[in-house]
């Protein structure tokens, strides 16, 4: 089971929130298929929002093929989707921390790596779109 | 789906004060409504007039389909916590419970039982000398007892500190997620219902600026801001909601479905908070222009 967490200052409507860090969970396995998600009434009683913007979230999870409603149960998760890649994960955290260390030390500030991260990122799409 | 408030140019005086004036609503049922406006704005009257308070001067209400206070049933369709959170200070919290079985046919009282544990409220404590956050939710629990298809709640949370304030909206919410009650809620704080309300309507002096779904009144108005331009005539679809120019550059709230296309704007979305301040700035500058023409004619 997951807790789910808002960041009220992120400028991502709190639906977006829920749908991305259930995904996020699914890609890192903290989440495999038959695990059940926080009730309806779960999410809200802890971030006292609208029971609404949870099903929401959950409705375009259904869409997106991962989770399934089991009525009168809850919602359950449908897909495993890390299996083939999540034993690379450990090593590649390790490097990204250790190149996080480097950027650090090279006097970078969090919104500096994130800048850079990004946008590395972007430019390493455009050149395989290329 | 029958409406949960409909209005139709309501207006409500009191001598030569207008406390509401020509209020046009339809608040869909099975919202969290939330009604934002400093105070004085007419919320309470927009309020009262729905729980049949108080009578109209002018215009018609329905809620649920039905003239508020027409029927005596009416009133256990309608669940209404006033503004403070008034109980009776020398009956304890049972007291209370026993209180609302008796006055409301429909009277829940496994489920006001459930909630009063749940608060961990001890039943033989005095309603005096509970905390405010205990007093709301006491208050809460009994206007929730008598089964509403809708809660009506004047700034419950504005009295409350900021624990308890969110101690009561995720109670609320899980009220909403158990039995799908229609919720009307007002607060001069915007804050207080981003995250609660589905729908919202604004109120600044004693006129209804804008009201519809969040979702929606976030997609539709959008902030431009470009090089300074004087002699700007918005298009006939654009609703300008707020202007400011500056030596070099012009920024604009606008309302308008669709995209803008003009490439010399840089548009940004909104939060509900900035839109809300943008309506409150409209009204109030309409108001001390109006003012300044008064001034004009004595």
């Amino acid at each position: 089971m997951i807790e789910f967490h808002l960041d009220s200052r992120s400028g991502v409507s709190p639906y977006q929130q829920i749908v991305r860090q259930v995904r996020h969970a699914l890609r890192l396995g903290l989440l495999r298929e038959g695990d059940q998600l926080p009730t309806v009434k779960e999410v809200v009683e802890r971030l006292a929002i609208n029971p609404n913007t949870v099903l929401k979230a959950y409705k375009e999870l259904e869409h997106a093929g991962l989770v399934a409603p089991r009525p009168g149960l809850g919602t359950f998760v449908t897909v495993t989707l890390s299996d083939g890649s999540l034993a690379a994960h450990r090593p590649l955290r390790q490097e990204l921390l250790r190149w996080l260390v480097k950027a650090r030390r090279a006097g970078l500030d969090d919104e500096s790596i994130e800048a850079l991260f990004q946008d590395t990122f972007r430019a390493s799409l455009d050149q395989d779109i290329a | 789906m029958t409406a949960a408030i409909e209005t139709a140019g309501l207006i409500k005086r009191y001598g030569r004060r207008i406390a509401l004036s020509d209020c046009t609503l339809s608040i869909p049922a099975g919202k969290v409504v939330g009604l934002v406006g400093p105070n004085g704005a007419g919320k309470t009257t927009l309020l009262h007039l729905a729980i049949g308070l108080i009578a109209p001067s002018a215009g018609g209400i329905t809620v649920l389909g039905r003239s508020p206070a027409e029927r005596p049933d009416q009133l256990g369709r309608v669940g209404f916590v006033a503004q403070n959170t008034p109980l009776y200070a020398g009956m304890s919290v049972v007291d209370h419970l026993h209180f609302g079985a008796w006055i409301n046919p429909r009277w829940d009282q496994t489920l006001a039982e459930q909630r009063i544990g749940q608060l961990g409220l001890n039943p033989r404590q005095k309603a005096g000398t509970l905390s405010g956050g205990q007093r709301a939710q006491l208050a809460l629990t009994l206007a929730i007892a008598k089964r509403p298809e809708l809660l009506i709640l004047d700034e419950p949370v504005a009295s409350l500190d900021p624990l308890a304030r969110r101690e009561f909206l995720q109670g609320l919410m899980a009220i909403v997620a158990d039995h799908g009650v229609s919720v009307v809620l007002s607060s001069h704080l915007v804050a207080d219902l981003e995250r609660v309300c589905d729908y919202l309507v604004v109120l600044v002096a004693s006129r209804v600026q804008v009201a519809g779904e969040i979702e929606e009144l976030l997609a539709i108005h959008h902030r431009l801001s470009g090089p300074r331009r004087d002699s700007f005539r918005p298009p006939a679809d654009w609703e300008v909601i707020e202007q400011s120019d500056v030596e070099r550059q012009s920024t604009l709230v606008v309302r308008h479905k669709g995209p803008v296309l003009d490439p010399a704007w840089m548009v940004e979305e909104l939060n509900l908070e900035e839109l809300v301040l943008s309506y409150m700035g409209r009204a109030v500058g309409n108001g001390s222009t109006s003012l300044k023409l008064a001034g004009v004619q004595r």
